[in-house]
């Protein structure tokens, strides 16, 4: 059993601004209305960079932000766990298309952005951080794989560590063969326990059944983004009450969460 | 760091398929680049192509996995027997206790290349026959090793560019030592693809020429691919070598370009050292990122020289493989290991000037030596870095 606490959140989804906001609604989903989700342009980035910046980069460093500013660290003190099911689709779709066309000429920029780092290292520059940074995949499982490495590095360094999540729809023809519904992102800053914080015990099983949304738009976004698997979780920080939280894993393997009651 | 048992590994290159092919081009000073077009990319550059993956069929059960990139992991799982040393452990630690820990860059992205030329004239559509999630999804070839070997533990991708497969042995280090996992696969896997080969020429990163990093006629990187697998246990039965440190950090200071001092990759290599409880004196070779462009080279050079001084003796043996971007960690961690098992410090190839710039003490020829403690750097876009320290089996 892995031990932290949760010093922060942030959250970006349909209908839901930010985490500030947004826990209200997932206490009590009955007020909340699924509209597409809008990225706000991340303040953190210079302007040139927030023009060049894809939306996964901006939709990362927007929940990044406000999960720091809750913990109140400095940003540039944190190692990070990115994770992403496919890292940026729209970039992606748009070098297949170079490539499957006669002269395949490719964006040097679009190259660059190709890399699943692209969120983690744009973050690490825009906030002059040299701490080590991983980005990592694992599929519908990627959120959970994200939170089981930060919860590793956050024992294993005895620091905080800042884990970002988000996914967002490749256009078509791709999204044809992998749907995602609309785009999703959040951000936990995990520390070691500490008295006054939120507790978070994670434990790997066997195959669990997995924790839904009793609501059910909210669990038809948890089944349609990657990132929104995490929406179990999310709900239960948001009310006071400690709770319990199966999270879909690999097949096979499931996260099982524990979080303690609001200190 | 509590030191990590590597008790087996592999790899798969230009260079040949497992330890032994390896072996013998190092010692050979054999390159396994050539002058050559990979599927419809005739780009008149030096490529490290590994021979047999066309012909690589994966096990029936497997078949939607098939693509390049699973077909070059299968034949770093069928090198020096390495799948039977993992279903040994996972018979001994239970298939849960066994994790997967993969670092690639571009997966199997070629399979989706080439559906792009291939969509529907009307609808756009792609064609049904591309299996997306067990090819080109990032995660695809960490899904297909824990599939074919039956492990039932933790697994994910790291993909941070050129840096990935070596951050992952910090990864299953980590892992086994809070005891979530008793073993674990490390290692990557990159495959030739369009993205890569022509996304590194459209940077100008991609040498005309043959690859010669340290030259000082260098032009720039010749593009590879490998398998590398290391299994990594608490118990082991037999050691390969060990894992004794890990250093990660981050430039923050260009997407695409190091820092020009260097300073993550110094921040990486001092976090290797220290996690090693070693000193500097105690490293006897530095195998190099040493990608050949000429300002990754420069930059690296300078970060080691702040580090070591200009006596350590070190190499990069890309002019060999070729860059294999997300597998070069793997691949240069089993070189290093090689290195350790054998008693020899790989001399790096195509070196006709020695850059006077550099400072670093470049081996241009190998050197048979007993090794005690050896490192590995790897870097990447976005500024990842991490340096490994390895130690001989004792």
């Amino acid at each position: 059993m892995i031990e932290v606490c949760v010093l922060g959140v942030g959250a970006l989804g349909p209908g839901l601004a930010d985490w500030a906001g947004g826990q209200a609604l997932l206490r009590d989903p009955a007020a909340w209305q699924r509209q597409p989700t809008v990225v706000p342009p991340p303040g953190r980035l210079p302007p040139t960079e927030r023009r060049r910046a894809g939306t996964v980069v901006k939709a990362s460093i927007v929940v990044a932000d406000e999960a720091v500013a809750a913990a109140g660290l400095d940003a540039a003190q944190l190692a990070t766990v990115f994770t992403s099911s496919t890292g940026d689709p729209v970039n992606c779709h748009i070098l297949c298309e170079a490539l499957a066309a006669p002269e395949r000429l490719v964006s040097p920029t679009r190259f660059t952005n190709s890399v699943h780092n692209a969120a983690a290292g744009t973050w690490h520059i825009a906030t002059r951080s040299r701490q080590p940074s991983t980005s990592l995949a694992a599929f519908d499982a990627s959120f959970g794989a994200g939170l089981l490495e930060a919860a590793v590095q956050c024992v294993a360094a005895h620091a905080p560590v800042l884990l970002v999540a988000c996914d967002m729809p490749y256009p078509e023809p791709l999204h044809a063969l992998r749907p995602v519904a609309d785009i999703f992102a959040l951000a936990l800053v995990l520390a070691p326990p500490a008295a006054a914080a939120r507790r978070l015990t994670l434990e790997v099983s066997g195959t669990a059944e997995t924790t839904g949304c009793s609501d059910g738009r909210l669990e038809e976004l948890r089944r349609t983004i990657p990132a929104a698997r995490a929406l179990p979780l999310l709900q239960a920080l948001a009310g006071a009450a400690a709770g319990r939280v199966v999270l879909e894993g690999l097949p096979g393997l499931s996260l099982r969460l524990q979080v303690g009651a609001s200190a | 760091m509590k030191p990590l048992a590597v008790s087996s590994h592999t790899l798969v290159s230009a260079l040949g398929h497992g330890r032994a092919a390896t072996l013998q081009a190092l010692r050979s000073a054999r390159s396994g680049l050539a002058r050559r077009d990979f599927e419809t990319a005739a780009l008149g550059t030096w490529i490290g192509e590994v021979a047999g993956v066309d012909d690589t069929v994966l096990a029936p059960e497997w078949a939607a996995y098939d693509c390049r990139n699973n077909r070059l992991a299968e034949l770093g799982l069928r090198a020096d027997g390495f799948a039977d040393r993992v279903r040994h452990a996972a018979a001994r630690y239970g298939a849960a206790r066994v994790g997967v820990f993969l670092g690639t860059s571009t997966s199997g992205i070629l399979q989706t290349e080439i559906a792009y030329r291939h969509r529907d004239p009307v609808t756009g559509a792609l064609p049904a026959s591309l299996r997306y999630a067990e090819t080109h999804n990032t995660y695809s070839v960490a899904g297909y090793v824990r599939a074919a070997l039956g492990l039932r533990g933790p697994a994910h991708v790291v993909s941070t560019a050129c840096s990935s497969s070596a951050k992952v042995y910090a990864a299953a280090a980590r892992m086994i030592e809070i005891g979530l996992v008793d073993a674990a696969v490390v290692g990557g896997v990159d495959s030739l693809c369009m993205t890569t080969l022509y996304g590194f020429r459209s940077l100008e990163l991609v040498s005309p020429d043959i690859c010669r990093p340290w030259d000082a006629r260098r032009a720039g990187l010749s593009i590879g691919e490998g398998a590398a697998f290391a299994l990594v246990e608490r118990d082991p039965e037999q050691v390969d070598a060990w894992l004794l440190g890990a250093g990660e950090s981050s430039d923050a200071h260009h997407m695409s370009s190091p820092h020009p001092e260097g300073a993550g990759a110094v921040a990486a290599m001092r976090g290797a050292l220290a996690s090693a409880s070693l000193q500097v004196g105690d490293i006897d070779y530095l195998n190099l990122h040493g990608t050949g462009t000429p300002g990754n080279d420069a930059a690296e050079d300078r970060a080691v020289a702040a580090v070591f001084g200009s006596a350590l003796p070190c190499s990069s043996t890309k002019g060999h493989t070729g860059h294999t971007l997300g597998a070069a960690g793997g691949v240069e961690a089993s070189i290093c290991m090689l290195a350790l098992q054998h008693g020899f410090m790989p001399g790096g190839l195509n070196v006709g000037q020695p850059d006077p710039a550099l400072r670093s003490n470049y081996l241009c020829q190998l050197r048979e030596q007993a090794l005690r403690f050896v490192a590995s750097n790897s870097f990447g876009f976005g500024g990842s870095n991490a340096c490994l320290v390895f130690g001989a089996a004792r």
